[in-house]
């Protein structure tokens, strides 16, 4: 077990290294991130909508759509030089692949999640009041499971000539629970209902998380054998 | 598709694998490192499966015609990192013994996009035996270098080779090591056309390799 995750760490840590140097992926989502919420927020018809109705499903878009854009990127480094072929070849547990490319996955998604809240607080002109640690629970809750998947997908096209495309055509379906999900806990919240309201859903997101967690764990080392 | 192949290579041995473009040589070399599942048969790497016993990949190291480095990364970072998989203590300075091995020390601190093909190639090759490797299996490793660089990485080879390593090497041309072989194995549309011992005359063979291919 600490193998596992001394060998996880080692993938993790050499990810971060890379995008600390190259920056393709974070900057790239962080920019989408901020060009989606400013469009939403000035396309938008004066009166049409109002603004707390629309800011918690604009939030939630913002978010899943940037963090594609990590996990285009997450194996698509290990394409690069055949790179991928390194690590396959090493003496290490599959688990220790996906768990590494998990944690860097979820670092990214956490960063361009932390620097688009302010952006969407700023736009939607959205009061959080003491809403502010349900809303990061619930932030940590969907993100966990979902980018679970979108490790899994990444690696699964990554050997496509389409992987660009195909990542969302797999991944999007998927998303539907934890979005819906977080979407319905975010209204509510931001609306100043407490979170006992909302136990409901928070319990929906949990699952999710455990069973994805768990099932793309044990797919993965599958998804990379030719 | 390979067919009917069938090789041992014991411990100090070199066995070249020649043959034309798309001959299979590469889906050997994939097949034997355990990147890719034969339809049929079994590979053994000191009596192990290396798809079922995955501590036994230790005991490989694989030069690929890609380089599996990082371009973002530093070679002796990108070492540093295959340290860490192989679970090796002391990991600055193996990477740094590696480097030195194949003349890069001055540029184990420049990013890998920076080298040329030929410094590439050669961080490539101190990657993949970085870990002591028991048996070597090299695709093209004299690619993209120049004659001194081709001489170095034929002495690292021979040094390999003396210390007992098995390697298994394909080209499609008879490589710089041709007198390092022990075997000799042309692959033509995934049969052997070929395979014997190295004979100790070259132009011979090519003339007879020639035939084989023309055939």
């Amino acid at each position: 077990m600490t193998d596992l995750i001394r060998l996880a760490w080692a993938i993790a840590a050499k990810d971060l290294r890379v995008e600390m140097r190259s920056r393709t992926a974070i900057v790239s989502a962080v920019f989408f991130a901020a060009l989606v919420l400013a469009i939403f927020n000035f396309a938008r018809a004066p009166g049409t909508v109002s603004q707390a109705m629309l800011a918690p499903s604009v939030l939630w878009v913002t978010f899943t759509f940037a963090a594609m854009l990590t996990f285009n990127r997450a194996f698509a480094l290990e394409r690069e030089n055949a790179a991928l072929d390194g690590l396959l070849v090493a003496p290490i547990p599959r688990g220790a692949l996906f768990l590494g490319k998990y944690v860097a996955n979820l670092g990214f998604v956490f960063t361009v999640e932390a620097v688009s809240f302010p952006l969407f607080v700023l736009f939607f002109n959205v009061s959080l009041g003491d809403a502010l640690p349900s809303l990061l629970l619930v932030t940590g809750l969907a993100t966990v499971g979902f980018v679970a998947v979108g490790t899994v997908f990444s690696a699964m096209v990554v050997r496509t000539r389409f992987a660009d495309l195909l990542l969302p055509l797999l991944f999007l379906p998927f998303l539907v629970p934890p979005v819906i999900g977080a979407v319905q806990v975010t209204t509510r919240l931001l609306d100043g209902r407490p979170l006992s309201e909302v136990w409901g859903w928070l319990r929906l997101l949990a699952a999710y998380d455990v069973v994805f967690l768990t099932v793309c764990a044990m797919v993965f080392p599958a998804i990379l054998d030719e | 598709m390979l067919r009917g192949i069938d090789l041992t290579v014991n411990p100090g041995e070199l066995l070249i694998v020649a043959g034309p473009n798309g001959a299979g040589k590469t889906t050997l070399l994939r097949i034997l490192a355990g990147l890719m599942r034969p339809t049929a048969g079994s590979i053994r790497v000191f009596g192990s499966d290396l798809r079922t016993d995955p501590l036994r990949r230790a005991d490989v190291g694989l030069l690929s015609h890609q380089s599996l480095l990082y371009d973002d990364l530093t070679p002796r970072e990108n070492l540093e990192f295959a340290a860490r998989l192989y679970g090796l203590d002391h990991r600055s300075e193996r990477a740094g013994e590696a480097l030195a091995a194949v003349g890069l020390t001055d540029r184990a601190r420049d990013p890998v996009r920076l080298l040329s093909r030929g410094m590439v190639q050669r961080v490539a090759i101190a990657r993949a035996l970085l870990h002591g490797p028991r048996v070597l299996l090299l695709d093209e490793p004299f690619t993209g270098l120049d004659v001194p660089s081709s001489r170095r990485v034929t002495e690292v080879l021979a040094a390999q080779l003396n210390a007992g390593t098995a390697m298994v090497l394909v080209s499609h041309n008879l490589p710089e090591a041709w007198t390092l072989a022990s075997h000799v194995s042309v692959l033509v549309r995934g049969k052997w056309v070929i395979d014997e011992p190295r004979p100790a005359d070259r132009d011979a063979f090519l003339a007879r390799l020639h035939t084989a291919l023309d055939d």
